[in-house]
């Protein structure tokens, strides 16, 4: 399948953000996905999370493993480096690249084929690590690029377009995250780019490992009456059970922050997570209180959306490791080396 | 050999048997070193097993005033301090040979030799009454068995006391307790054997400024001065070490001193899928960064190998390499993953190897590593082995000039990115057949995608069979001319050789010994090290010049003689083998018995061919 460029035609009425771009410099070359497909809507949520945050777009790095979701690095911010690389590995790549280069800001692009079986490893690892970065599964609950087999995301009883049900218990990447130690767990829907945006520029600014599982219906083999992943299904038991609204660092915070248990969560950068609804007795810094609630309600099979665990006290990889604040790419090469006379003596204690 | 005084001086082999988890390894270590400062060419073979504590463990010291480092396979002295391994150590003892053992305990008479002297030295009884820790009288039976070797090969004792020293004298009561036990077994021996044995030191000065390294130190030593920042492993026997050294080297050298903050990062992966995963990371965000692995490792990271040489991205991988297939023996050497490495993934790839043969090289080699994977742009796996990383090896000190800096390859900064009018990641290209790249977050000119999906040389996606094939094409024109820039095969003639002995690694000290045991029945060889792949033509050459070659290697099925075979123009039939690949060492005696062998099969054919 061959990218396909996008005409560049910007109308000068575009709105442009504070680097002077407008939206439709955050795109990137032509989606080759299905029609419909609600992958599609996150990379626009992307490309508008990006625009709206006005981040250069040159110093965006966008990773991605195998499978339809990993094509979608391609299809926003086209002047951002990307790496398509290979099926579940994308979370070393990125882990290695925030590893080298601690300035940059990493976006992920998996599915649930990617991160929950063949990468689930890998992903449980970057989670651990608290990689600096925004890990975005597009969950479909099939295998699309081979034609509709079971992902370990698909929910007992759900039926294949052939109509076998699905016997294995899912993997749920929230719970999976919450039990793993992440430091920022959401939940959304492809359908539901009001909650979307917002969310991703939360987890832009986040520091640490930023995991969103998205609803994206498979609209050729999982869209279907027996399926749980439909576009049907997720409109009728999703629950937004968060609300929030990100509140860029400059911005002043005018409004008043709801009664009902909601809460801000100020990120380093200076930016303001503000959770204007949640549930009675929900405390979305709470790791605990998040996985009952979640247990509580998600075995009924309502879909739970919102931005659900934020801890911004967590070191991340680079703290952990108390790595310089220099980007490891940017040390020269003289301060790496310890010389000639470094060497000799240290060779008196091989004597 | 001998001196006025009919004693073999500088000239003898010692083996060590003894119980892993006891602490041997620093009395066996102790010894080896107060020799190499004796100025006597010395070398340690450590023959472990793979377990923490109780199995059979073994280290032989050979000692050869004329330099040859190989293994030796006659014992002249045993110190045999394993019951349960007695039997067989008994027996390996040259006839006339020596075996100290612990005399606290009766030897089985049935295990008595008329042709070899029994030392006994109350070992455990000396240490029971001088000790009253259990853990110490078992630690310092060791040290007393070191004492009593030092008295029976005439030891430079100021030497012993000045290492005790070294080590323990930060902590008195450690010193002292070493002090002690030495003397037991020093005062014990002198006063019960006739000292000297017929075979013993005298001090020299063969070694110079030469220095005694482990190849995996050496090899962490190269990457720090590399100027590698990432690093990236899992822990596998016996690669370990190249990362706790690098970890203890950066820890010495890499830490601001303002800011106290690291300027290096280690992370320990998941798995070695992961470990390369983070190399090409950081690779491709313009960090030099390694892996350190073994032969399981490289299985694992074929998948992702085959992505950096196929997307071109930068990556040193160093093999510690052991005994396969599958887990195989961890603790024991062999050069078994040639095949493996030289072609990992699937697909048509192919990539550049590096063979160094002792520690000194691993320090070169790793350095040059990076510099050929930036030029290049592509993995270069340098492939050591257990003998070469975990023994410690009497080498010429390593030499670094201030005036290196790194070979970084082409990368465009932003200043580059403004002279032209639009970047394309695999195009053009230059004499090497490489093309420039950028690094993310520098231009927003040098933006690019990149893919281990079909690409075309713009860097777009592509499906079109002729513009994969040009990448793929280019691909293996720029793998050729790395044969330029891989170290030239070192080459030893000698007058009217008949034939070549070929060789690569760790097996190079048993060759060149071999070829000096041969010279000395008139049998001359002219003698060649293959040091990189892909290889340099005089490798060729070589092979064309001579009427037949023998490749001496360490596994089973003729790695090297297969890529010699697939990758030079040389016929197979000027190609034989001699292979050794049970785990251990080699040593000159394989070689020279193997080589004798088969030209003797060779005179019989004639013979025969012509009485008939």
């Amino acid at each position: 399948m061959p990218s396909i460029a996008k005409p560049i035609a910007t109308h000068p009425s575009l709105q442009r953000n504070e680097l002077g771009l407008t939206i439709r410099d955050y795109e990137g070359s032509m989606s080759t996905l299905c029609a419909g497909c609600g992958h599609d809507s996150i990379t626009a949520a992307i490309v508008r999370a990006f625009w709206e945050l006005s981040t250069p777009p040159h110093l965006i790095a966008k990773l991605s493993g195998i499978g339809c979701s990993s094509k979608t690095p391609t299809y926003f911010v086209g002047g951002a480096h990307g790496f398509n690389s290979a099926h579940g590995r994308m979370a070393s790549i990125a882990t290695g690249a925030a590893a080298a280069n601690r300035d940059l800001i990493y976006i992920g692009i998996s599915g649930d084929g990617d991160s929950l079986s063949i990468g689930l490893g890998q992903l449980c690892h970057a989670i651990r690590r608290n990689v600096r970065m925004v890990y975005v599964i597009e969950n479909n609950g099939v295998y699309g690029l081979t034609k509709g087999q079971f992902s370990a995301s698909a929910d007992v009883g759900s039926k294949s377009k052939r109509g076998e049900p699905n016997r294995m218990a899912p993997i749920d990447p929230v719970r999976l995250g919450l039990s793993l130690g992440a430091t920022f767990v959401a939940r959304s829907f492809s359908g539901d780019k009001e909650q979307l945006v917002p969310i991703l520029k939360a987890a832009v600014g986040h520091r640490g490992f930023a995991l969103i599982d998205v609803i994206s219906p498979c609209v050729t083999f999982n869209d279907h009456s027996g399926s749980t992943k439909s576009y049907l299904q997720t409109r009728k038991h999703m629950i937004r059970a968060t609300e929030a609204d990100f509140v860029p660092p400059a911005q002043e915070i005018l409004a008043h922050i709801g009664s009902n248990g909601a809460t801000g969560v100020t990120l380093h950068d200076g930016s303001v997570v503000r959770f204007t609804s949640v549930p009675p007795g929900y405390d979305p810094r709470d790791r605990r209180k998040v996985s009952a609630y979640l247990d509580r309600h998600q075995d009924s099979g309502e879909v739970l959306t919102g931005l659900l665990y934020l801890d911004e006290s967590a070191p991340d990889m680079h703290e952990l490791s108390q790595t310089s604040e220099v980007p490891l790419v940017n040390i020269p090469y003289e301060t790496l080396c310890p010389g000639a006379k470094a060497l000799d003596e240290l060779q008196e204690e091989f004597r | 050999m001998q001196d006025a005084l009919g004693f073999r001086v500088n000239d003898f082999a010692v083996k060590l048997a003894n119980v892993n988890g006891t602490g041997s390894a620093s009395a066996n270590g102790l010894i080896m070193q107060a020799i190499f400062r004796m100025g006597i060419p010395v070398t340690g073979k450590n023959l472990f097993p793979s377990n923490i504590q109780g199995l059979p463990t073994w280290y032989e010291i050979r000692v050869n005033k004329q330099g040859y480092g190989a293994r030796a396979l006659d014992y002249d002295l045993m110190v045999a301090m394993n019951s349960q391994t007695y039997e067989s150590d008994v027996r390996e003892v040259r006839s006339g040979g020596y075996l100290l053992y612990d005399s606290t305990w009766p030897l089985d008479p049935a295990l008595h030799r008329d042709d070899i002297t029994f030392l006994g030295v109350p070992l455990a009884r000396m240490c029971n009454e001088s000790f009253s820790d259990p853990r110490e009288r078992i630690l310092m039976k060791n040290i007393a068995y070191a004492g009593s070797l030092c008295a029976v090969l005439d030891m430079d004792m100021e030497i012993v006391d000045r290492l005790l020293e070294e080590k323990y004298g930060k902590k008195q009561s450690l010193l002292d307790s070493n002090h002690k036990a030495l003397r037991l077994g020093y005062d014990y021996a002198k006063q019960h054997f006739e000292c000297p044995l017929p075979f013993r030191l005298e001090k020299m000065d063969a070694n110079g400024d030469k220095i005694l390294i482990d190849g995996n130190t050496a090899t962490a030593l190269g990457c720090i001065y590399a100027g590698a920042t990432v690093a990236a492993w899992y822990p596998i026997t016996p690669a370990t070490s190249v990362m706790d050294a690098f970890k203890s080297f950066c820890e010495k050298y890499r830490r601001d001193p303002d800011t106290g903050r690291n300027n290096y990062a280690i992370l320990q992966a998941e798995d070695e899928l992961a470990a390369i995963g983070m190399v090409l990371g950081a690779g491709w965000n313009g960090a030099r960064a390694f892996t350190s692995t073994a032969g399981p490792g490289i299985s694992l990271m074929n998948e992702l190998l085959g992505l950096a040489y196929y997307a071109e991205i930068p990556a040193v991988v160093i093999d510690v390499q052991r005994v396969g297939p599958s887990t195989g023996m961890p603790t024991r050497t062999q050069q078994a993953d040639l095949l493996e490495c030289a072609y990992a993934s699937h697909g048509d790839t192919r990539h550049i190897l590096l063979f160094p043969a002792n520690p000194s090289e691993c320090f070169d080699f790793a350095v040059k590593a990076f510099d050929l994977a930036e030029h290049f742009q592509t993995p270069v796996l340098m492939l050591s082995d257990l003998d070469i990383g975990m023994n410690d090896w009497v080498t010429p000190r390593l030499q670094w000039d201030d005036a290196f800096r790194p070979d970084r390859g082409r990368v465009l900064g932003a200043e580059d990115l403004e002279q032209i009018k639009k970047f394309y990641r695999y195009w053009p290209d230059d004499q090497d057949h490489v093309a420039a790249r950028t690094l993310p977050g520098v231009s927003p000119k040098g933006s690019f995608f990149i893919r281990g999906s079909g690409h075309n040389k713009f860097g777009g996606y592509t499906e079109i069979p002729d513009e994969y094939q040009e990448v793929m094409d280019r691909l293996a024109a720029k793998h050729r001319a790395a044969a330029k820039y891989v170290p030239e095969p070192h080459v030893f003639r000698r007058q009217d050789a008949r034939f070549g002995i070929v060789t690569l690694g760790g097996c190079d000290p048993a060759v060149r010994e071999a070829t000096d045991l041969l010279a000395g029945r008139g049998i001359a060889a002219d003698y060649l090290r293959v040091r990189g792949f892909p290889f340099h033509a005089d490798i060729e050459k070589f092979l064309m010049e001579h009427e037949f070659s023998f490749i001496v290697e360490q596994n089973r099925d003729a790695q090297l003689k297969a890529l010699l075979t697939l990758e030079t123009g040389a016929p197979k039939e000027k190609l034989r083998s001699i292979l050794v690949y049970g785990g251990f060492p080699l040593s000159a005696r394989h070689v020279v018995d193997a080589v004798l062998q088969q030209l003797a099969c060779e005179e019989a054919i004639t013979d025969h061919a012509v009485h008939r």
